[in-house]
């Protein structure tokens, strides 16, 4: 009788049906959906989500969260942006100093779980305001507007067919795929979220493992930062609002539990795949945005469900 | 006896129920009950026949189903196939809440009272006597009943008394008297001496003969063969989901019992080979913390079994968490084969060799919810990976499954997580974890608590594998017979202090008591 590491890939194989399913009725009801260009623009919409919802899968395993994605959005956007507005042509300054700053909250975060025991939620939730505050204080509330060249080309560009912002997503979960399943590193991450006491008397460094997967999100967080901003040509101050909210649905969708100790990357692949389907379709019958909002809560609520549904057994 | 005024409607009617029943009758039959899981066919053809006002013991390796068994019976689980009859009707238990209301109750291993409130409001939680037709509580008359069963079985707690203010054994008494209020025919005891001292078990066997007496039957599961002997009027026994037998008393003796258990002869539960101890491989000096334990001086050789003896609380586990860098020291010296060490969290004990298995298994020895693979690869890691990070899943495989072997975990796969497993198995698997790198010193802390006779005896034999192969053991534990047995030199502690030493020819059982009760 084999039960969390089984009734995850049960999971994993429900959500692929409900994606396929999910694809199916959008693609019957408009003959828009399913054509090159849209599931590209799918991809595209989802890019940004998907890159943070795959940094927030690491901190939900390790049994955290990480409310301040959103604030560290915009602190990169405006970090980026007003390097790249001074000086178009030093794109590549600009998206290192970013993900650098976005980094250095991140680890600010892991500080405060590790040093203080501040719970994750907390921890993060002020540095949620802290972020934001300091995005708005750095760039005074205005955006900069970007004409750069050269910066456009990882939000709008294109490699071969593949849309950049796509390419860089593939990257992310490539890489944190590898991390995850592929290192020491990452079995620890599992074992610190599924019993941290264990995970210490085993000989792990607890206190690092929180520093890092919060520093990696803060990392992952400055990346989607800088795609956004290039993807709107202006470093915004006050973009990113709720990010964080998508990026943890998309986890917890895709079966990785709040808890911890257990989760896994194409569960989140699948749980933003399946937002972003919805959200297309939805747009593509042109439902309000605000439906769409109450859609995405059912979903999330039906996702959990589903979950209990499938853990209760015997 | 309890008058029919102080007794709710449910009570009652189990009350009439069972009086029309002749006390020695049958009150529970399970025949041929069958329980699949997947993968496993977890029971096939056992049966189980209580008496009314018995005890009846049931025992059984771990993996045996008992457990299972009882789940079936406390409606949590259903069954298969077969048929349950319980006071003369045929019933099929749903839910807990039917077992509940047939008369049926369980005392679990691990209590889960609400600590915060008191010993009262458990007893009547989720029944509490309401002023008709309001939501508001008849505290006055709650209080008394509860005093007046208080009374009745002779125990002297206060019913106004926080749970979390209770020692072990009198939340158990108090669990006990909770499940006769509900009009219990039939209590099941989950191993509830385990976490008692000797005189509380006492204690507990008086409330069971009460309970007799009250025409109450019990089912008590455990694996304190001595225990059984003194309060089992039979004893059925349970191999591999199958159906043993059942002894009556006259018919109950150890090695019978052992046979049927483990399906062969056991020559000896603790076979120590003589072997000659080595050079000291860690010397502690003045260890001290504050409060807990000082001056503490432990010396443990190559090829030693260092037994440390004493009773619960006195501060054994503390001493070799500290040793261990789980918990952190004030004071004192940590020598490895001559050595000056400092050791401030597992990490550095690890490395240096030194391995710690927890007393509490599921609460710091296992990620329960990852697979037996991963926990024992767990404190390996280094080991089993190529660069310092990129694991090496080849050799982690094959490396788990030997360890796995040579420890004989019974599973279905490695990959199964490690929740699914029997107590037994699981602490083969801590073991198989602290064992792979070949430590220097394995310290033990309660090693064969809550494990069947057979697991138990392998883990015995293991240990004597180990230090004859040069290992140094710390071994804990609150079971004399096996300290005396395994170890070459036992240090007894009590209050924080090291109370006495023996050799292994000098210890008796009385002495070593004698030592750990020395104020």
């Amino acid at each position: 009788m084999t039960k969390s590491v089984n009734t995850e890939l049960i999971r994993k194989y429900g959500l692929l049906l409900v994606l396929v399913v999910m694809v199916g009725i959008m693609s019957s009801v408009s003959k828009y959906f399913f054509t090159v260009t849209n599931i590209f623009d799918i991809l595209r919409q989802v890019s940004i989500n998907g890159i943070l919802a795959i940094g927030m899968t690491f901190v939900i395993i390790t049994g955290g969260i990480d409310l301040s994605v959103g604030s560290l959005v915009a602190v990169s956007g405006v970090i980026c942006g007003s390097i790249v507005f001074n000086n178009p042509n030093s794109v590549f300054f600009g998206i290192i100093a970013s993900v650098l700053v976005s980094g250095v909250f991140g680890f600010l975060n892991g500080f405060l779980v590790k040093q203080f025991r501040v719970p994750g939620f907390i921890a993060t939730l002020a540095m949620m305001t802290i972020a934001r505050g300091f995005a708005l204080v750095y760039s005074d509330g205005r955006p900069y507007v970007l004409t750069s060249k050269s910066f456009k080309v990882i939000g709008q560009g294109y490699l071969g067919f593949i849309p950049v912002p796509v390419c860089i997503l593939i990257l992310v979960i490539v890489l944190m795929a590898a991390i995850l399943y592929q290192t020491k590193f990452g079995r620890y991450v599992y074992a610190v979220g599924g019993n941290s006491n264990a995970a210490k008397a085993s000989g792990i460094n607890v206190g690092f493992i929180f520093l890092a997967v919060y520093t990696l999100n803060g990392l992952i967080a400055g990346l989607a930062g800088v795609v956004l901003a290039s993807r709107i040509s202006s470093g915004q101050p006050a973009i990113g609002v709720s990010y964080e909210l998508d990026a943890i649905a998309a986890v917890v969708i895709g079966g990785t539990s709040l808890t911890g100790g257990v989760g896994r990357i194409a569960g989140t692949v699948l749980g933003f795949l399946i937002i972003g389907v919805i959200n297309n379709g939805l747009n593509l019958l042109n439902v309000s945005s605000y439906y769409q909002q109450i859609v995405k809560g059912v979903i999330i609520v039906g996702a959990v469900i589903l979950d209990q549904a499938s853990k209760k057994r015997a | 006896m309890v008058s029919i005024r102080d007794i709710d409607i449910i009570t009652l009617c189990n009350y009439l129920k069972w009086e029309a029943l002749a006390v020695e009758g049958t009150i529970l039959e399970m025949k041929d009950i069958q329980k699949i899981f997947p993968g496993v066919q977890a029971l096939s053809g056992v049966h189980l026949e209580v008496k009314g006002g018995e005890v009846h013991a049931l025992m059984g390796e771990n993996g045996a189903g008992k457990s299972t068994l009882m789940k079936i019976l406390m409606g949590l689980y259903h069954q298969d196939g077969g048929h349950i009859r319980f006071c003369g009707r045929e019933v099929s238990i749903n839910s807990p809440s039917i077992a509940l209301r047939l008369g049926i109750s369980m005392i679990h291993q691990e209590l889960s009272p609400v600590p915060e409130m008191t010993v009262c409001e458990n007893i009547f939680l989720g029944r509490e006597t309401l002023i008709a037709g309001t939501p508001f509580i008849r505290k006055k008359e709650q209080k008394e009943n509860t005093r007046k069963l208080l009374e009745e079985f002779h125990l002297d707690i206060d019913e106004e008394a926080k749970m979390s203010s209770l020692s072990v054994a009198q939340m158990q008494m108090v669990e006990i008297i909770k499940a006769t209020s509900y009009g219990s025919k039939l209590i099941i005891m989950d191993e509830p001496s385990s976490a008692l001292a000797d005189a509380e078990v006492d204690d507990l066997f008086e409330t069971i003969k009460n309970l007799k007496r009250r025409g109450v039957s019990v089912i008590y599961i455990s694996h304190r063969l001595e225990e059984v002997f003194e309060i089992a009027d039979r004893v059925t026994v349970l191999r591999d989901g199958q159906y043993i037998g059942t002894l009556e008393k006259e018919e109950i003796s150890k090695d019978r019992l052992i046979t049927m258990m483990v399906g062969r002869e056991l020559s000896t539960i603790y076979p120590k080979i003589s072997i000659e101890i080595g050079p000291p491989v860690l010397e502690a000096k003045g260890l001290e913390r504050k409060g807990v334990f000082s001056g503490i001086d432990i010396t443990v050789h190559r090829c030693e079994i260092l037994g440390i003896a004493g009773l619960i609380g006195s501060g054994r586990s503390e001493i070799v968490r500290a040793i261990f860098g789980l918990d952190p020291l004030d004071s004192g010296e940590l020598y490895l084969e001559g050595e000056r060490i400092s050791i401030r969290t597992p990490r550095d004990a690890i490395r240096r060799g030194i391995v710690m298995v927890n007393e509490d298994r599921r609460g710091y020895g296992l990620v329960l919810c990852r697979s037996i693979r991963e926990n024992i690869a767990l404190q390996n890691m280094e080991h089993l990976t190529r660069i310092g990070f990129l694991i090496r899943r080849k050799v982690e495989k094959e490396r788990c499954a030997s360890m796995a072997k040579r420890l004989s975990v019974k599973a279905a796969s490695l990959a199964s997580s490690a929740e699914s497993l029997s107590g037994g198995n699981q602490q083969k698997v801590v073991l198989a974890k602290n064992l792979m790198t070949r430590p220097r010193v394995l310290i033990l802390d309660e090693p064969t608590r809550g494990i069947d006779v057979g697991a138990k005896a392998e883990i015995h034999r293991l240990m004597s594998e180990f230090a004859s192969e040069g290992m140094a053991i710390i071994m804990i534990s609150s079971e004399l017979p096996e300290i005396m047995g395994m170890s070459d030199r036992i240090i007894v502690v009590g209050e924080g202090r090291i109370r006495g030493e023996f050799l292994r020819d000098q210890a008796t059982q009385e002495e070593i008591l004698k030592c750990a009760l020395a104020g």
